[in-house]
């Protein structure tokens, strides 16, 4: 009966997932190119939202500088697609600093293959490389959090200020063609669109892999009791180091496909502030259920478009009073708001008796 | 010779300043593990505090006071920003203790609604607040270099905190009232110690000295809504690597922090200094995870 009763579920739940993905799919039937360009956009937010979930609502680690390994990735992108527009010549804004030859570590960044690796790569490396030099020693919790967060002010104050190698304050843009085709043209928006509807779906599947496998189940216990993980003969520290990395190169994913969609990289993107917001994303949309994560980052995403358009300053009102709401009320978020429910109506026909299931304070 | 007696001078102004703000974190980070992010607004609060105490100076007193206008500045703004720290916690941080990343994201909400509040009030651009004249010029040593006046009495307020707060928590009834709830926070209660009062308290001092450290940085320059936010990150690796529980971990990790930080913009750019200390931070805390001066305890975590 009860196994039954899974299947069942299961069955739904699959038969939600695929509803979600064809009409993610068709999407650019009844979307306009603006909002097709900026539903684009929020699914690689999503890509984000999925790491920085893995790494934050499974392993209770909260990173604030995600913001860094989105704009590296978005970075790389930027590179590869700068050199391709400038077809030989130096960049333009390097001509401006004074620069008469491309630096060496742009060289490699003219062929597809080395940007499209180095955008997942570099952030992953970065990550697993700050990960080794915390993680091992213990450093966790805030104080992690706090590291990542003097991560993102350096290196922000670092590519603003070698503008000669990142264009400074501007960043990367003026692009012109990805593989001969035209960036600008609906056609290849539609394409790119595409694209990141298969890495969303492709991301998902693994975190959702990741999470179901042995290796997610250490990351919970982690989260949970990282001492008795440890105390068990886990060596935590290495998962942490590679659920931050797994999560790093998502989010340097992420932020190659939003050079593509949007046509500029430039520090503010990588900000405090934008890091912070991604982790709104999963906050407000469930941390610990990645479903829950992905549709926070676009529907928060949607209404700040909505929003910030016609009132810019309530919009900032807003989002603060969304933090503490979140905090204060929701600690799981949407998703676990939904969970509650459920949760009332069998206890409801239950009389009583809890599960016991509490979020731990991480 | 003169190049390196700038520097230290700058290094050790730099210090100051960042130690001014370190120490409201000390307390409430420190003592409390509550991150508050919106100590960079309660900075903010502190230094538009400054500026209405001069605009009233302006309007309502004879023009021969005005000088004087700075020395009240320095009461109200942590007047100001301690009654705002008492209501905060009444109202959220209460809600937050021992859940220390949600306090940080709840109290970086706020933050962003207080940046949106002081627009709203007093406009998006920066407002100058005039520094008395007592303070412009300054002192010359080894016959041309030249120490503002501005800096030094910035070094002498951060002093003037430290040893008020050295004699309050470590010399008075209620410091030791609040060392005993940090400590241990069950046996205080059990002891008679009324722990919400105390927990009200600390926050709200906290917050005062932010309120101060506001005050003083209207010395240095223009001030706006996200004035916080320059200082706020820096002041937490102050924290950081000081370690916490103590005061005097506060002063060094100040201090290491500021003076590195001119000793390699001045060797290097401005932006590549930043990065070799943060490189130089993370290598120290491989030695000192638990940063300079820690609490000895014999719990895990």
């Amino acid at each position: 009966m009860h196994k039954r009763l899974m299947s069942r579920q299961r069955l739904w739940l699959l038969a939600g997932y695929a509803a979600a993905a064809t009409a993610l799919f068709c999407a650019p039937l009844f979307l306009s190119d603006f909002r097709l360009n900026l539903l684009a956009k929020f699914l690689a937010f999503a890509i984000v939202a999925l790491g920085l979930d893995l790494i934050w609502g499974y392993t209770g680690i909260l990173s604030l500088g995600h913001g860094v390994f989105f704009g590296l990735g978005g970075y790389a992108m930027a590179m590869y697609l700068k050199l391709e527009a400038s077809g030989g010549r130096l960049p333009d804004f390097m001509d401006w600093s004074g620069l008469s030859a491309l630096p060496w570590f742009w060289k490699p960044f003219s062929s597809f293959g080395f940007a499209f690796a180095a955008g997942i790569l570099l952030p992953a490396l970065l990550a697993l490389v700050l990960g080794y030099f915390t993680f091992r020693n213990r450093i966790k919790g805030v104080y992690f959090t706090i590291l990542t967060q003097a991560l993102v002010i350096i290196t922000v104050t670092l590519f603003i200020g070698q503008q000669a190698f990142t264009g400074g304050t501007n960043g990367i843009t003026g692009y012109g063609k990805l593989f001969g085709q035209s960036l600008a043209s609906p056609d290849t928006k539609q394409m790119l669109y595409w694209v990141t509807v298969i890495a969303l779906i492709a991301a998902y599947a693994l975190c959702r892999f990741l999470v179901k496998s042995r290796f997610g189940k250490v990351l919970r216990a982690i989260r949970d009791g990282e001492n008795r993980v440890r105390f068990i003969g886990y060596n935590p520290a290495i998962y942490q180091m590679v659920a931050f990395s797994i999560s790093a190169g998502l989010a340097g994913l992420a932020g190659m496909l939003f050079v593509l969609h949007v046509g500029i990289i430039s520090p503010s993107m990588m900000g405090i502030v934008p890091s912070i917001e991604m982790v709104l994303w999963v906050a407000i949309g469930g941390r610990g259920t990645l479903i829950g994560a992905a549709l926070g980052a676009i529907l928060l995403n949607s209404a700040k478009s909505v929003f910030s358009e016609s009132y810019p300053d309530a919009w900032l009102f807003f989002m603060g009073l969304l933090f503490v709401i979140v905090v204060v009320f929701l600690p799981k978020g949407a998703a676990g708001l939904l969970g509650q429910f459920k949760w009332l109506r069998r206890r409801r026909a239950k009389h009583g008796e809890g599960d016991g299931v509490h979020y731990p304070a991480v | 010779m003169d190049v390196i007696v700038l520097q230290l001078f700058n290094g050790f102004s730099v210090s100051s300043i960042l130690l001014l703000i370190a120490l409201g974190l000390a307390i409430t980070f420190g003592l409390m593990k509550v991150i508050n992010m919106a100590h960079g607004e309660l900075i903010m609060i502190g230094a538009y505090s400054a500026y209405v105490v001069q605009n009233l100076f302006l309007s309502y007193m004879p023009s021969s006071m005005f000088n004087w206008y700075f020395i009240a500045a320095i009461p109200f703004s942590f007047i100001v920003a301690f009654l705002i720290g008492l209501l905060l916690e009444a109202t959220l941080i209460r809600f937050l203790y021992g859940r220390p990343l949600d306090s940080l994201l709840a109290t970086w909400g706020i933050g962003l609604m207080l940046q949106q509040l002081a627009r709203t009030i007093f406009g998006a651009p920066n407002v100058g607040v005039t520094s008395p004249s007592w303070l412009n010029g300054g002192m010359t040593i080894m016959g041309d270099v030249v120490l503002p006046y501005k800096r030094l009495f910035i070094i002498a307020l951060v002093c003037l905190c430290l040893v008020a707060m050295y004699v309050y928590i470590y010399r008075s009834h209620s410091g030791r009232r609040m060392r005993a709830v940090m400590q241990n926070r069950e046996m205080a209660a059990c002891l008679g110690i009324s722990t919400r009062r105390v927990d009200a308290m600390t926050f709200a001092i906290g917050s005062g000295i932010a309120g101060i450290a506001g005050c003083a940085l209207t010395l240095m320059g223009p001030i706006g809504p996200s004035i916080g936010t320059y200082y706020i990150v820096d002041a937490f690796m102050v924290v950081v690597l000081g370690g916490v529980g103590k005061l005097i971990g506060t002063v060094f990790g100040a201090l290491g922090i500021g003076l590195s930080n001119t000793v390699f913009e001045y060797w290097t750019t401005a932006s590549l200094g930043k990065v070799l200390v943060f490189l130089c931070i993370v290598a120290f805390l491989q030695w000192k995870p638990m940063g300079l001066v820690a609490m000895r305890s014999r719990s895990l975590d």
